[in-house]
């Protein structure tokens, strides 16, 4: 099983959540979160401050799939989040140990 | 002319069996000519003295007008410049803006009840010619005494004198607001209750006398007798110039908020900001429309100048922005907007529509200029722009109506008082603009030495700004008890 986190730009939500439901995927997690890359921040002017705003905001999609789909999952996020200019985010893949459904303590891949 | 003189006649005769049975308690006094009542009628629809026929009387269009004007005036504060400028802070410091605009309003409101309306609009000081009557008003309207609906005809023929008291009032409320743009987000609320008190009895209150009171020394257009023939509609010097001046005195002495330049300090909400720059604009027809302090055509031409004046700047400032700076932004409009509106304030009802469009384009440009420039070079945290938009906005507003006033747009700068006083003559062949810089010497003296003396005082014995916790954590939760945003 693999922890899929994608932070993508917050309008490619839509596109993302249809592309991995196509795919088969079942369920997601998604956070509003604030963060920087190579696109850096953008200035604000307001009369005669600036500010430079660090942080922009994204979203976070987090996925839980089995090992067959998580190699089609990372495609579908890829394809449908791309738009080609810098701060499209990025995907990390990671192992997962354990999945629980707390409703029936089911464990596993059944559980995801 | 013919066909109005017919129907004042009409009216006047369904009125006859009225007005004779009014008359004939009043035995004594012989009833008014018939004459007489339709002269009295004409005076009422001429803005005139309506002589012996109708004294006393409120003429209700007038009066109609005149407290719309007022209720328009006190919109301007709450909730108009409360969100302009609450806006404009960061939300942690919401709520204090508007606890000091509702504070000052309800203080202003007690002072100007006990003492203040008499010091500016009475005249007992001047009986006798003495010099005290020049730059304040007199003792006879303490506590409103002697103010009812009967208009005082030193100020206005038709206008009943409770309803002037009020209307007046709600300049005296927003003027010390507007300082509180300035000092916002650092100073203590009991040191601002405390400064406006002295402010409002050693600033305003003989400002205002001197500028508008019938016998004030500044007072060109209706003062015989001025010793300097200026001329300020509905407050460039009196509102604009006194608040924006004590302001920078006041936040230089206050010092700059903690993380000046260092943190972000951006608005935390533009579109409260921009809902409230939309209240103020509407409440200004009251201002200067209503400083016509009736519904006749310098009111009508008024709120021709205002509309026009104000909607140039709107867009020249944030054209400006977008040439300079690549983005045309709401405070860019925002901005715009209420500094056409603090130029075109002294000049209003002295200006024709081509002074207002001049008036325009110089406010979207010069105040620009101050809050962008200026501020960057000198370095003081005038948080909220009060002296950038109101002191260089009405400075420039009280000279420029200086060169702009015509009689064409208000016969009264031609007839009566002006003519004794000289004033008629500076219209006609210029150099008003050299009394104009007289009165905004002597408003720009008072600001800077009346603050500094005031503001050192309450240093001295309450302290004029929060503590720095307070500060960090915010105005509203420590000084107020409250938060403007619960999630």
């Amino acid at each position: 099983m693999k922890l899929i986190t994608a932070i993508i730009k917050p309008f490619k939500l839509e596109e993302v959540k249809e592309a991995l439901a196509a795919i088969g995927v079942e369920g997601m997690t998604v956070t509003e979160v604030k963060g920087f890359g190579r696109q850096k921040g953008h200035t604000e002017i307001y009369r005669g401050s600036e500010y430079t705003v660090d942080f922009l905001p994204k979203v976070k999609v987090e996925l839980a799939v089995i090992d067959d789909l998580a190699g089609k999952a990372v495609d579908a996020i890829v394809k449908s989040a791309k738009t080609g200019k810098i701060g499209d985010g990025k995907i990390f893949v990671q192992p997962l140990e354990e999945v629980v459904r707390i409703r029936t303590d089911e464990r596993g891949e059944i559980a995801i | 002319m013919l066909r109005n003189l017919f129907s004042l006649r009409s009216i006047l005769l369904t009125l006859g069996v009225a007005a004779v049975a009014c008359c004939a308690i009043a035995a004594d006094a012989p009833a008014p000519s018939a004459e007489a009542r339709i002269t009295a009628l004409e005076a009422y629809v001429t803005n005139g003295d309506p002589g012996k026929a109708l004294t006393g009387v409120a003429g209700p269009g007038h009066n109609a007008w005149m407290m719309t004007s007022t209720a328009l005036v006190l919109f301007m504060t709450l909730p108009g410049l409360a969100l302009f400028y609450g806006g404009l802070v960061r939300s942690k410091n919401v709520l204090s803006v508007l606890a000091q605009c509702l504070g000052i309003a309800g203080l202003v409101t007690i002072l100007w009840w006990a003492f203040g309306y008499s010091l500016v609009f009475g005249k007992s000081f001047s009986e006798g010619g003495g010099f005290l009557g020049s730059i304040l008003g007199g003792t006879e309207f303490l506590f409103l005494r002697n103010v009812g609906a009967a208009p005082n005809t030193d100020y206005s023929f038709w206008t009943s004198h409770s309803v002037f008291s009020m209307y007046q009032m709600m300049f005296a409320i927003i003027t010390p607001a507007l300082i509180v743009g300035a000092i916002a987000e650092r100073m203590n609320f009991s040191a601002i209750l405390v400064f406006v008190t002295l402010w409002m009895i050693f600033i305003y209150f003989p400002l205002a006398h001197m500028v508008w009171g019938v016998t004030g020394m500044m007072n060109g257009v209706w003062n015989p007798d001025a010793a300097i023939r200026a001329i300020d509609f509905a407050g460039g010097t009196v509102v604009h110039m006194s608040s924006g001046w004590s302001a920078l005195i006041l936040c230089i002495i206050l010092g700059p908020r903690i993380g000046f330049l260092k943190e972000k300090m951006a608005p935390h909400s533009m579109v409260l900001c921009m809902v409230g720059t939309g209240m103020l604009w509407v409440g200004w027809y009251g201002f200067n429309a209503g400083s016509a302090l009736a519904a006749d055509g310098i009111a009508a031409n008024a709120f021709m100048t205002t509309t026009i004046a104000a909607a140039v700047a709107s867009f020249v400032w944030p054209m400006i922005e977008w040439f300079t700076r690549g983005h045309p932004s709401i405070l860019g409009f925002c901005s715009g907007a209420v500094a056409g509106l603090v130029v075109i304030t002294p000049a209003t009802g002295f200006v024709d529509v081509s002074g207002a469009v001049i008036i325009g384009v110089l406010a979207g440009a010069v105040p620009y200029f101050a809050c962008t420039k200026l501020k960057g070079w000198l370095k003081y945290d005038d948080a909220l722009d009060t002296f950038g938009v109101h002191a260089v906005g009405g400075t420039m507003g009280a000279l420029v109506t200086g060169f702009l006033a015509t009689s064409s747009a208000n016969a009264n700068l031609g007839i009566g008082p002006a003519a004794k006083n000289g004033l008629a003559g500076l219209v006609t062949n210029g150099g008003l603009w050299i009394e104009q810089l007289k009165a905004m010497g002597i408003t720009v003296a008072m600001a800077f030495v009346g603050t500094i003396l005031i503001a050192y005082f309450v240093k001295a014995t309450i302290g004029l700004r929060a503590a720095p916790d307070v500060e960090r954590q915010g105005l509203d939760l420590l000084e107020h008890g409250e938060e403007g945003y619960i999630y």
